[in-house]
């Protein structure tokens, strides 16, 4: 057994696994067909709806790897979407983007300074935006659900490219990105080094306070685009709800994908991998019939048995049960 | 005319209106929970119509979903010495004290849209709600006149697991469903209230039930996962208020436009004037000295498509929903 050798295994097997039960309780979950020029079927939707959590997953990572958290994200969302909702009808896309993830940027910038420049611990820092952001976004919406008629920005919700939903493709084009920036450049170096031993990375001349800076900055900005999405998608921004109770998702996304709190080395495409086991646990249990009240039962399960995979004591206490090495 | 004389005149014009006005105008405290929601923000728009149509004095407390909030603005009613306090509460326990307080200084109390712990019975005059096994009772009647004898595949949306409201509206429904042999609730799942779950929910429903050709009609516990349903339909190539019958509850503007459009049929209404009924109630117990029941429950009003969606929704839609 070499688990640990092969990373990312355990999480490509649970994803197949989840899959093929989901396969067990809705006999046409592999179903697909074109249906006004997009693709149909439950593998669609995992995708499509797994891709804002994606998103901000995507984010988190890179927070996490520098040893922080950003509990804000949830909130960023339900800023972003009621700045898009109420902008859309009355100005042209290109604006109503560069608003909103230019007030998502911003709240990610606000947690960079709380926590590189004012030393205070993440998880308080991102707190303060968590609580006051959904208030900032009720403020937007005056408390309504903002609902807009707009094709443009109802595209990015519900449009589709050769096929596949918008909202995925434009998961995988951030995921190329920041893949480009973090793995291309030695900035993900520069994360590790930060979230391994922040001492030792600032006296080997890597400049923490800006690394810190950049990756709050970039998980605001990943979070408004999923506030973008979520908002395109019901073709409203509902301040109350959008985006309440995803920023523990993305977390458990990111640890799922293997990413340790303790931060350090960390993975991208786990992470987003996370957020697919996520969803696809999620449309099991929609498919699957069940009531209601088992869902949560059943997701604690699933994500305790994920977890427990990936523990390596586990690992080694059943390669001595079968008699290999560890 | 002196100035004498213009004086006496503007003197006993003032007594003349100031002082009837003085006995009856009443005035209402009111502590609200909040605006946590549309529907919430509609409730104190129409309150303050009603009062301001009714001439009573209203002083509104938001409590911003905060129970001590709500007991600081009784105190602070109490101490005003209103006429009568309006209390929509946050919980349903921890009324007592405060209660017995108001009681003491002689100040009705009456509790609009929610109840509170049987324990506080005594401690107010009315409760102003709506019965929300009712509704559920009245969507599903609708339902069952609707497709008459034909077999019908009902999916439900339901509120979020464990609140009260869900609950009941899912009794209401299956009441009725349980009366009629062809109608049968095939899938059941929360939506949690929301636009976006009931969308989600929607697709999975669609997929399971092959492509929603045997799905016969929706029954959503509110009208947003509705609206999120409808725009799941649409997307399947559904065509919901034709293909697929819709029936949903609280009748918010956007049910409306929906409505309008031919795109969901009927919507049971949670109506956001409870301060209409218990105003009276507190007029006539002031007036006549009339005890109201301990009860008064609001109308479940039926909205279908032949009662004019577009001119309900202009009216509504200047509410705050």
């Amino acid at each position: 057994m070499k688990f640990r050798s092969r990373r990312g295994l355990a999480q490509f097997v649970a994803l197949l696994v989840i899959l093929l039960v989901d396969r067990l309780v809705s006999p046409q979950f592999f179903d697909l067909r074109f249906q006004d020029g997009r693709l149909f079927g439950s593998l669609i939707d995992v995708l499509n709806r797994g891709a804002p959590v994606a998103l901000l997953s995507l984010g988190m990572v890179l927070v996490i790897a520098t040893r922080g958290i950003d509990l804000s994200v949830g909130a960023v969302m339900a800023i972003a979407g009621a700045i898009a909702a109420s902008l859309a009808d009355s100005h042209a896309l290109p604006l109503v983007l560069a608003v909103a993830l230019g007030a998502g940027l911003a709240c990610g910038l606000w947690n960079g300074i709380l926590v590189a420049v004012f030393g205070i611990q993440p998880i308080i820092a991102t707190l303060i935006l968590m609580v006051a952001g959904r208030g900032i976004a009720q403020l937007i919406t005056e408390g309504r659900i903002v609902t807009f008629t707009s094709g443009d920005l109802a595209w990015l919700g519900n449009g589709s490219v050769l096929g596949l939903p918008a909202p995925v493709v434009i998961l995988a084009g951030m995921l190329i990105v920041t893949a480009a920036v973090v793995r291309g450049s030695a900035f993900g170096l520069l994360i590790e080094a930060t979230g391994g031993n922040a001492r030792a990375a600032e006296l080997a001349g890597v400049g923490t306070r800006a690394t810190l800076l950049a990756v709050y900055a970039w998980c605001g900005l990943c979070a408004a685009l999923a506030g973008i999405i979520a908002a395109a998608d019901i073709l409203g921004a509902d301040a109350n709800n959008a985006g309440l109770w995803l920023e523990l998702d993305a977390i458990l996304a990111v640890v799922i994908g293997g990413t340790s709190l303790f931060g350090g080395r960390f993975s991208l495409v786990l992470a987003v991998v996370g957020a697919l086991i996520i969803q696809a646990m999620n449309t099991g249990i929609l498919l699957s019939g069940y009531p209601p009240e088992l869902n949560l039962l059943v997701k604690s399960v699933v994500v305790l048995t994920v977890l427990l995979l990936q523990s390596s004591r586990l690992t080694a206490i059943a390669s001595r049960f079968s008699g290999g090495k560890p | 005319m002196t100035l004498k004389a213009i004086f006496m005149t503007a003197v006993s014009a003032a007594l003349l209106f100031a002082v009837p006005a003085s006995a009856a105008q009443l005035t209402v405290g009111f502590s609200q929970i909040g605006s946590e929601s549309g529907w919430r923000a509609a409730e104190t728009s129409v309150t303050k119509q009603q009062a301001a149509q009714r001439k009573v004095n209203l002083k509104i407390a938001d409590a911003q979903q905060k129970q001590e909030n709500q007991i600081k603005a009784i105190r602070s009613f109490i101490a005003q010495n209103v006429d009568a306090i309006f209390l929509a509460p946050v919980v349903a326990s921890g009324w007592d004290a405060v209660l017995k307080e108001a009681k003491e200084a002689k100040i009705p109390v009456v509790l609009l849209d929610r109840d509170i712990d049987p324990s506080g019975k005594d401690l107010y005059l009315t409760a102003v709600t709506s019965d929300s096994v009712h509704e559920g009772v009245v969507a599903g009647e609708w339902l069952a006149k609707t497709v008459g004898d034909k077999p019908c595949n009902v999916v439900e949306l339901q509120g979020t697991v464990g609140a009260s409201v869900a609950t009941n509206r899912k009794k209401g429904f299956d009441s009725v469903v349980a009366k009629h042999a062809n109608l049968k609730v095939v899938r059941s799942q929360t939506g949690d209230f929301t636009r976006a779950k009931g969308k989600e929910v929607m697709e999975s429903f669609i997929k399971a039930e092959n492509g929603g050709k045997s799905i016969c009609a929706v029954y959503a516990h509110n009208d947003d996962m509705m609206v999120g349903a409808i725009q799941a339909m649409k997307a399947a190539g559904l065509k919901p208020g034709k293909d697929v019958l819709t029936v949903s509850i609280d009748a918010v503007p956007d049910i409306f436009k929906a409505m309008a459009d031919g795109e969901a049929n009927a919507t049971v209404e949670l109506t956001p004037n409870m301060a209409g009924p218990a105003l009276d109630a507190i007029m006539a117990y002031k007036d006549k000295g009339t005890v109201p029941p301990k009860w008064i429950q609001t109308e479940s009003k039926l909205y279908t498509a032949a009662d004019d969606p577009m001119k309900v929704y202009e009216s509504k839609r200047g509410l705050g929903y």
